[in-house]
């Protein structure tokens, strides 16, 4: 056998032993997950005395009150955030590619990305309601009010403010991934060759650049629908109240003290998964559409308008959005330390530290679980994914459609949909909830986003490198341990941020595999946001936030603080 | 009377193998970790039970912790889901803070484990006479499952310098509302305070009371109840948001008064608004009182579920919630405010005095403006009326 022979059948034998760990560990207890929540939502819970298959449940759920308006609610605030997020975000890279603004623009971005949705949604909730920040700033002397007016300004009956807050918190992420795909596509040359055959710069954007650009984030767009059709603390915070979006209203009943509404919140958690997939088909039946009336509007020598006003209007508002979500986490942080602070005063009247300084505050012990459950789940990730890529390395194999499709799984489908059939599936199996269980419930969303962070910045690795060293006789262990990790530390450092930040977050399979015993700086935000004092609500809204812009910070400073002596290591390290 | 005579007589008799029972118990206990379900959206309330658990680690070795519920039919659920698991002896919820409908719920369907109160040695300083306070939940009989801890009634609370003369009764409310429109609004329903509400206003508006005490049937439901609907649909588009949506709970109505938005917000604790004051988080100007007709009264309870992987630690808590001094400790205002459960007339004359020093303020009702208590309906009233609320004003 020759030595490439066996660096190949090495790589199989890596590739299938973590094949196998993603199958068994990652997507077999999601299809059961889903496969029992399914059993629940077609009328079986042996539990509670009732036996399937039958449709009562389903029936049930459409006599529920609201039922109909919740699924409306859920559509709209799903498509119209996701919609408005990617049209922005696609205005905003088209004005700004190229430009100094750029780098600016970035840095604003990175808190909003690193802030979890209960943080920037707990924050956004105090800035716009009627007695809000922005109202307090304009009153009375611009507004007259001396009380708060009686708008519906947050967990308005359309659902404006949650698509507001959807759209601010999606529009970095599609900024980000856009950044990265522009890298791939010569966007300059593109931009020059349609510039010398007449085509106004927005015209090149739209005709030119946009459709690669689609092509390269489509999985992270359906990624982003599935979630705001089905997300949930954002929901609660924002959302509509009488009736809920279905996410939300699939989480109460499922959490309701009356065993009845297991059956149709099993339902309303399916019918979600279903919603995703349709929106997802929608999505795709959409871009075929658009691709046919754009060629056929092309080949008729159509232009388009310049869009000059409109880029100048989307550049607007995605400011304006930026701008409104760093106002809603400085406002957190700003209740974090007040005494008191009534309406319409602009800032607070009294201010304090209590907060901060109580001793046996709730925050510490919320602040140390969120930190062990985020590196545990993190460190977990990215072992496997440097696994996973060293397997693809040794095996000189490219990505099939279905290996990435498999990556993809946790995000595609409603986090509800199959962590209340997790759940159970888990108990049945002996696990008890605890730190365990919730640790790789949250591996399972941030593995996906570990392994598409680190997977173009690997391959984009110089193989010369290996080769030499390969050549110099290092065995490939070697060559991973001292030539790739190193290399990549950068990356690798990014990925695990982005990991962190993604573990932060997660408020569903925290609450339903940890059986709401494991208390992280999330769950505690949402049920504080439905409590009566923002000022402790504020100190978990600004630590959630901060927590993963430190782990940012964390990769960005890292590598050349390590290879200070190193300039090309830094050089290399993006 | 001869009969507390004779319970004192069966007491001493019973005594020595009931301490006996009870040392078991605590030496079961010690080393246990008790998972307390309970709702997690008050800070004193979550505070008083941190003390709880140094109290209880440095006298007995039972450590507590706090599951803080954001509603508590998440604990109800996880049972349920353990039971469906088969899980019947190691579950994960050993004590739940426990009321009204969740408590029948779970009684019905034999997700409870007892009966223990009269295991508990500090039970002797509870009236649990058939028919007493501390011995029934909504009317139902508590059997033995569950064991009070703290003593609630409805109060409505109000900024005294914006309204300076709230409205006492129902029909003065609706008055009020509709002279001056958008500022006064009531929890959703769905919720508990949202459905005691209701409650209070179909007590007060029934033709008879005396039907709320049983189970309903569709009559005496239609014809108890349409008085308050008919009141109702006068109400609700004068209420904040047309009466369209509603606050989640009470502890975001209590916020909503403290912005402005509304002029009135309520409780089950006729201490909330002063414990607010105290924490900065109302105005010192607000003020709480009762409905003249009276105000609906309950006790709260913690019970054990069936298959609690911990029975001995939550019971030694079940008992030292229901210490004098415990209580005494719940209801200073600086602590939780919330009032004792205990039977006066078994407490010593220290006891006594340690309840007699609590601190005091302004916000506190006075006994006058608080008014007679009202027993709860039946548990069904109001599982029916949220029910039946939700399907008249949802969309």
């Amino acid at each position: 056998m020759t030595s490439g022979q066996r660096a190949t059948a090495d790589g199989r034998a890596l590739r299938l032993s973590v094949l196998a760990l993603v199958l068994a560990g990652l997507v077999l207890p999601i299809l059961a997950g889903l496969w029992e929540t399914a059993a629940v939502a077609f009328g079986h819970l042996p539990a509670i005395g009732v036996h399937g298959p039958s449709l009562a449940a389903f029936h049930e759920l459409i006599a529920l009150p609201g039922f109909a308006r919740s699924l409306m609610l859920t559509v709209w605030s799903g498509l119209a955030s996701t919609l408005l997020a990617l049209m922005l975000a696609f205005v905003t890279l088209a004005s700004l590619h190229d430009r100094a603004a750029l780098i600016w623009a970035r840095r604003m971005i990175t808190p909003i990305l690193a802030a979890p949705h209960a943080a920037l949604a707990l924050g956004l909730a105090f800035l716009l309601a009627p007695s809000g920040w922005i109202a307090r700033a304009l009153s009375p002397w611009a507004t007259g009010w001396v009380a708060p007016p009686d708008l519906a300004t947050v967990n308005d009956p359309l659902a404006l403010a949650l698509i507001l807050g959807l759209t601010m918190k999606e529009l970095p992420f599609f900024l980000l991934v856009g950044l990265v795909a522009l890298t791939q596509i010569p966007a300059a040359h593109l931009i020059a060759q349609g510039r010398s055959m007449g085509y106004g710069w927005g015209q090149v954007w739209f005709w030119l650049i946009a459709p690669q650009l689609y092509r390269l984030i489509r999985l992270p767009v359906y990624v982003v629908l599935a979630f705001a059709l089905s997300n949930v603390d954002m929901a609660l915070i924002l959302g509509p109240t009488n009736p809920p979006t279905l996410a939300a209203a699939a989480n109460r009943w499922l959490f309701s003290a009356d065993t009845r509404f297991l059956l149709p919140g099993a339902a309303a958690a399916l019918t979600l998964a279903v919603i995703a997939a349709g929106a997802i088909g929608l999505c795709i039946a959409a871009e075929r559409a658009t691709a046919l009336i754009g060629l056929f509007l092309l080949r008729r020598g159509h232009r388009g308008p310049q869009g000059g006003t409109a880029g100048a209007i989307g550049m607007l508002s995605a400011a304006l959005l930026v701008g409104l979500a760093l106002l809603a986490l400085a406002g957190l942080g700003l209740w974090s330390v007040t005494w008191r602070w009534t309406f319409p005063a602009a800032l607070p009247e009294s201010w304090s530290l209590h907060q901060w300084m109580t001793q046996n505050a709730g925050w510490h012990d919320a602040l140390a679980t969120t930190l062990l459950i985020g590196t545990a789940a993190t460190l977990i990730s990215l072992t496997l994914a440097i696994l996973w890529l060293e397997a693809e390395d040794r095996g000189h194999f490219t990505r099939a459609r279905w290996a990435e499709a498999l990556i993809y799984l946790p995000l595609l489908i409603p986090q509800i949909a199959f962590l209340y059939g997790l759940n159970v599936t888990l108990l049945r199996a002996g696990f008890m909830p605890g730190l365990g269980p919730v640790i790789w419930a949250h591996v399972l969303f941030t593995f996906p986003y570990v392994m598409i962070a680190l997977s173009d910045p690997w391959r984009a690795l110089d193989p010369r490198l290996a080769c030499t060293a390969a050549a110099l006789g290092a065995s490939p262990n070697r060559v991973l341990a001292a030539i790739k990790l190193p290399c990549m530390l950068a990356p690798i450092l990014t990925a695990a941020a982005i990991g962190f930040a993604v573990s932060v977050a997660q408020y569903v399979p925290t609450l339903f595999i940890g059986a709401g015993r494991i208390t992280t700086l999330t769950t505690e935000a949402v049920t504080l946001a439905s409590g009566a004092d923002r000022r402790i609500a504020g100190t978990y809204g600004i630590l959630q936030a901060v927590l993963p812009l430190l782990a940012y910070a964390t990769a960005l400073c890292l590598p050349p603080l390590l290879f200070r002596n190193r300039l090309g290591m830094i050089g290399g390290a993006r | 009377m001869k009969l507390p005579l004779i319970l004192s007589l069966l007491a001493s008799v019973a005594t020595p193998a009931f301490a006996d029972d009870w040392e078991s118990v605590l030496a079961a206990a010690k080393g246990q970790t008790v998972y307390f379900n309970a709702w997690g959206g008050d800070e004193r309330t979550n505070s008083f039970i941190a003390w709880a658990d140094q109290e209880l680690s440095a006298r007995y070795g039972v450590h507590v912790e706090q599951v803080k519920l954001s509603d508590t039919a998440e604990a109800i659920t996880r049972v349920v889901s353990e039971k469906a698991a088969g899980q019947t002896d190691e579950g994960s919820v050993d004590l739940i803070w426990i009321n009204g409908a969740n408590f029948l719920s779970m009684k019905k369907d034999g997700l409870l484990f007892g009966p223990f109160v009269a295991d508990l040695p500090n039970a002797k300083y509870l009236d649990l006479t058939p028919g007493s306070a501390a011995s029934l939940d909504f009317t139902i009989p508590t059997d033995g499952y569950e064991s009070p801890w703290r003593l609630a009634k409805f109060v409505m609370t109000h900024d005294s310098v914006k309204v300076t003369e709230p409205p006492r009764s129902m029909p003065a409310l609706l008055d009020w509302s509709k002279a001056n429109p958008g500022r006064f609004t009531h929890p959703n329903p769905a919720n508990f305070i949202g459905a005691t509400f209701l409650k209070q206003a179909l007590i007060e508006l029934a033709p008879d009371a005396r039907v709320l005490q049983s189970e309903p049937d569709d009559e005496t439901y239609a014809s108890a109840t349409t008085p308050l609907w008919a009141w109702y649909d006068a109400l609700r588009p004068t209420l904040w948001r047309n009466g369209e949506s509603f606050p989640e709970n009470e502890s975001v109505q209590q916020q909503m008064l403290n912005d402005g938005e509304v002029d009135f917000t309520m409780a089950f604790d006729p201490a909330a608004a002063a414990a607010a004051v105290e924490k900065g988080l109302l105005p010192e100007t607000v003020r709480s009182y009762g409905f003249e007709g009276g105000s609906i009264g309950n006790v709260s309870f913690v019970a054990i579920p069936f298959n609690a992987a911990h029975k001995e630690g939550a019971m030694v808590l079940a008992n030292f919630l229901l210490e004098p001094a415990t209580q005494a400790k719940a209801q200073d205002i600086t602590v939780m405010g919330s009032y004792s459960v205990l039977d006066p007339t078994t407490l010593s004359d220290d006891h006594k005095a340690a309840f007699a020093a609590l601190p005091t303020s302004d916000a506190l009702p006075t006994t006058e403006s608080l008014g007679a208590t009202l027993v709860e309906p039946h548990p069904v009233w109001m599982t029916r009326l949220a029910e039946d609320w939700a399907k008249r004003y949802t969309k």
